[in-house]
């Protein structure tokens, strides 16, 4: 990406065969889950065009690898705040294709029965605590998950954390600041993970960033920050878990930066016109997932025949996923108001557009 | 049954629930070391310590989004709110996310916490910090909003507000933390979601809420010595809105006046005349009529600030007007 600010990179230990020493089934865990992400994604454009999925749909495609990583490090009892370009990490999380599929679908099998769609994907009890589509607007919260934790149990390496996901562009709005500050001066476990594509929608993070290297922007705070190369899934790993580990037993916050490519527009609908035919082939000749593949198979832990049986494996997942979701009813009309409160108090709304404030015949 | 402050039956509601549930917690601006900038939190830092206390810094949206989070995670935060002028800065955290996750998220994670904060002009404070913006937060569905007039009512509402499992904002105001009032000994949970007949009457009904319900009560004390029997409705809550209390009364009265602090257009006093156009025109003699704060940036004046907002001698004007109307003779009470 021209013009791109370029700090240190941290790689895995051996920058030759970053996967050396891992256990084979691991990385083969790794592969499969980059896999599905980008089948789910690719079939979630799709579905986006065939008019399946409406609102905004903001796609993983290009930072499988990050994605990945980032869940790997985190605990099942950690949890978990990220922006609107969520799906991945909702699968990760274990939440079932389907499910999320028929939440994009806005159906009643969605996670949230198909009220928060693709933006808003949630699983509390998998400690999923939301995709949200205001940008920063996961970061306040996400910080007060964190000030909760040290109010419910003690520092230490079994301690719970949360680990709050944003985009590059997120690091200029005021609620950034505003959360790494709190988390610094309440000492916090809180990891903050920002993904650096370089571009927020057509915005690149030099035209929009006083201090372009963002894992620096911490130092205000003096938050120990990293980058890492968010196409290198155990460099992503290594360096989510060496913050939670910092946050869990030291209740030091971090912030971590990783760098990868986001292969399409911003979201479903934006052709990435801003970007030449040469940046989008070297865009592409960056892309994680076949770089991955090659890698495993030349490090002999996959053959291609092992690899092509995988990627059928998560077609056919996401093939029932896209079914799943079809055959899933949308929300009956008399379930408008089912989460109007969450306690139920006299008078709350229930009246349908055009309909009398007060019920014909109040007066009897 | 004492008679303490308004601002004395906020700092026990909030003593008694901290006592009672270790899960409240409160998080604000100086509300410890300095114990609050209108003192309702004094004491509770040395009583309960820095972790259930705690000073934040000067970050709205930070630290009302820290309670959304701390709230969903099962904590009960009350944040205070220096002035409702400054909610403005946290927002986003209140319309975006406080009022949506619950439903956004189809019911998985309820958010019960409580904003306090006060409104209200008349301190010489000039334009920003006088204002009363409590129908943005009314207008949102999600929130819950309540205004307390009485000692008794902001015990009870806090109460209330701290126990329910959503987000509600306590309207506090400025002018009535030092009133005085009647407060039942023991536990005392308002109702949100329900207005009240403070005073009864039959001749014409005025609505108000907080500051202006208090103001009521006193123009109906003056009138009934003039023969008129003025009915007095608090909304006590203004979201949810209980219309039926209102329409209510005024199919009794036939006349309705609302008296808001806020300002006229699209305010308080407009859904509520709507209302009552909507579901008693029937009963209606005369138009509402609603006595609100004059369109523009309160001025520091205070001969201007005085007369752009509304008062107990304007309501008595306005409430006399739409009697002349409707050529009410004073003494024959129906």
């Amino acid at each position: 990406m021209p013009g791109r600010a370029r700090g240190s990179v941290k790689r895995a230990a051996a920058a030759a065969n970053p996967t050396a020493g891992e256990p084979p089934e691991v990385l083969i865990d790794y592969y499969r889950r980059m896999a599905l992400i980008r089948e789910f994604e690719t079939r979630a454009g799709e579905m986006y065009t065939k008019a399946k999925i409406g609102g905004y749909c903001h796609l993983n495609l290009g930072e499988e690898a990050t994605v990945v990583g980032l869940m790997a490090a985190l605990r099942p009892t950690d949890y978990l705040f990220t922006n609107y370009r969520d799906h991945g990490y909702a699968l990760c999380r274990g939440m079932e294709p389907g499910p999320v599929m028929a939440e994009l679908f806005g159906r009643v099998d969605g996670v949230s029965g198909g009220r928060g769609g693709s933006m808003h994907l949630f699983d509390v009890k998998r400690r999923m605590l939301g995709g949200y589509g205001i940008v920063g607007g996961q970061l306040p919260p996400a910080t007060g998950a964190a000030l909760a934790l040290t109010l419910q149990g003690e520092a230490g390496p079994d301690a719970d954390a949360v680990m709050c996901q944003m985009g590059d562009g997120t690091t200029n709005i005021g609620a950034f600041h505003e959360s790494l500050n709190l988390a610094a001066i309440w000492h916090l476990p809180i990891v903050y993970v920002v993904i650096n594509n370089g571009l927020g929608m057509a915005t690149t993070v030099e035209h929009a960033a006083g201090e372009p290297e963002l894992y620096k922007r911490g130092c205000s705070y003096r938050i120990p920050g990293e980058r890492a190369d968010g196409n290198d899934v155990i460099a992503v790993r290594e360096a989510a878990t060496a913050m939670l580990q910092r946050a869990r037993t030291e209740r030091k916050p971090g912030l971590l930066e990783t760098m990868s490519v986001r292969l399409r527009g911003h979201s479903v609908v934006d052709p990435a016109r801003y970007r030449s035919r040469e940046e989008t082939a070297e865009l592409r000749s960056r892309d994680p997932l076949p770089a991955f593949r090659e890698q495993l198979i030349g490090a002999g832990v996959l053959d291609a025949e092992a690899a092509h049986a995988i990627d059928s494996a998560v077609e056919r997942t996401v093939a029932d996923a896209v079914a799943f979701a079809d055959a899933s009813p949308e929300p009956a009309p008399d379930e408008l108001f089912s989460y109007a409160y969450a306690t139920e108090v006299p008078n709350t709304p229930r009246a349908m557009p055009g309909d009398p404030v007060l019920p014909v015949g109040w007066d009897d | 049954m004492a008679e303490i402050t308004y601002r004395q039956a906020l700092h026990d509601a909030l003593r008694e629930e901290m006592t009672l549930d270790p899960s409240v917690i409160l998080l604000g601006e100086e509300i410890g070391i300095f114990e609050g900038s209108y003192k309702i939190t004094a004491g509770l830092l040395a009583e309960f310590g820095p972790e259930r206390v705690r000073d934040t810094p000067i970050a709205e949206e930070g630290f009302v989004g820290a309670a959304v989070g701390a709230a969903m995670l099962g904590m009960r935060p009350v944040v205070e709110i220096m002035t409702i002028n400054f909610s403005l800065l946290a927002i986003d955290q209140i319309v975006n996310h406080a009022a949506k996750i619950y439903g956004m998220f189809g019911g998985q994670t309820a958010v019960p916490m409580v904003i306090r904060t006060p409104g209200g002009g008349g301190q010489q404070l000039a334009a920003t910090h006088s204002q009363n913006l409590e129908v943005w937060y009314a207008h949102v569905p999600g929130l819950k909003v309540v205004a307390p007039a009485t000692p008794r009512d902001a015990k009870a509402m806090l109460t209330a507000a701290i126990r329910d499992d959503d987000p509600v904002i306590v309207l506090e105001n400025l002018a009535l933390y030092n009133t005085k009032g009647e407060v039942p000994d023991g536990e005392q949970v308002a109702t949100i979601g329900r207005a009240q007949v403070i005073k009864p009457g039959t001749d014409i009904t005025v609505v108000g809420y907080s500051r202006s319900a208090v103001i009521a009560l006193d123009v109906a004390a003056r009138f009934e010595s003039e023969g008129v029997s003025v009915e007095v409705v608090d909304l006590a809550s203004l979201r949810p809105l209980d219309r039926e209390t209102i329409c209510r009364s005024v199919s009794k009265t036939g006349r309705a006046v609302v008296l808001e602090d806020d300002w006229l257009t699209y305010g308080i006093g407009a859904e509520v005349a709507a209302s009552i156009a909507e579901g008693a025109f029937d009963y209606l003699d005369a138009p509402v009529r609603r006595v609100a704060a004059a369109e523009i940036p309160l001025p520091y004046a205070k001969s201007l600030e005085r007369i752009a907002l509304p008062d107990a001698d304007v309501l008595v004007r306005v409430i006399n007007e739409v009697l002349d109307a409707t050529r009410f003779t004073r003494g024959e009470s129906r």
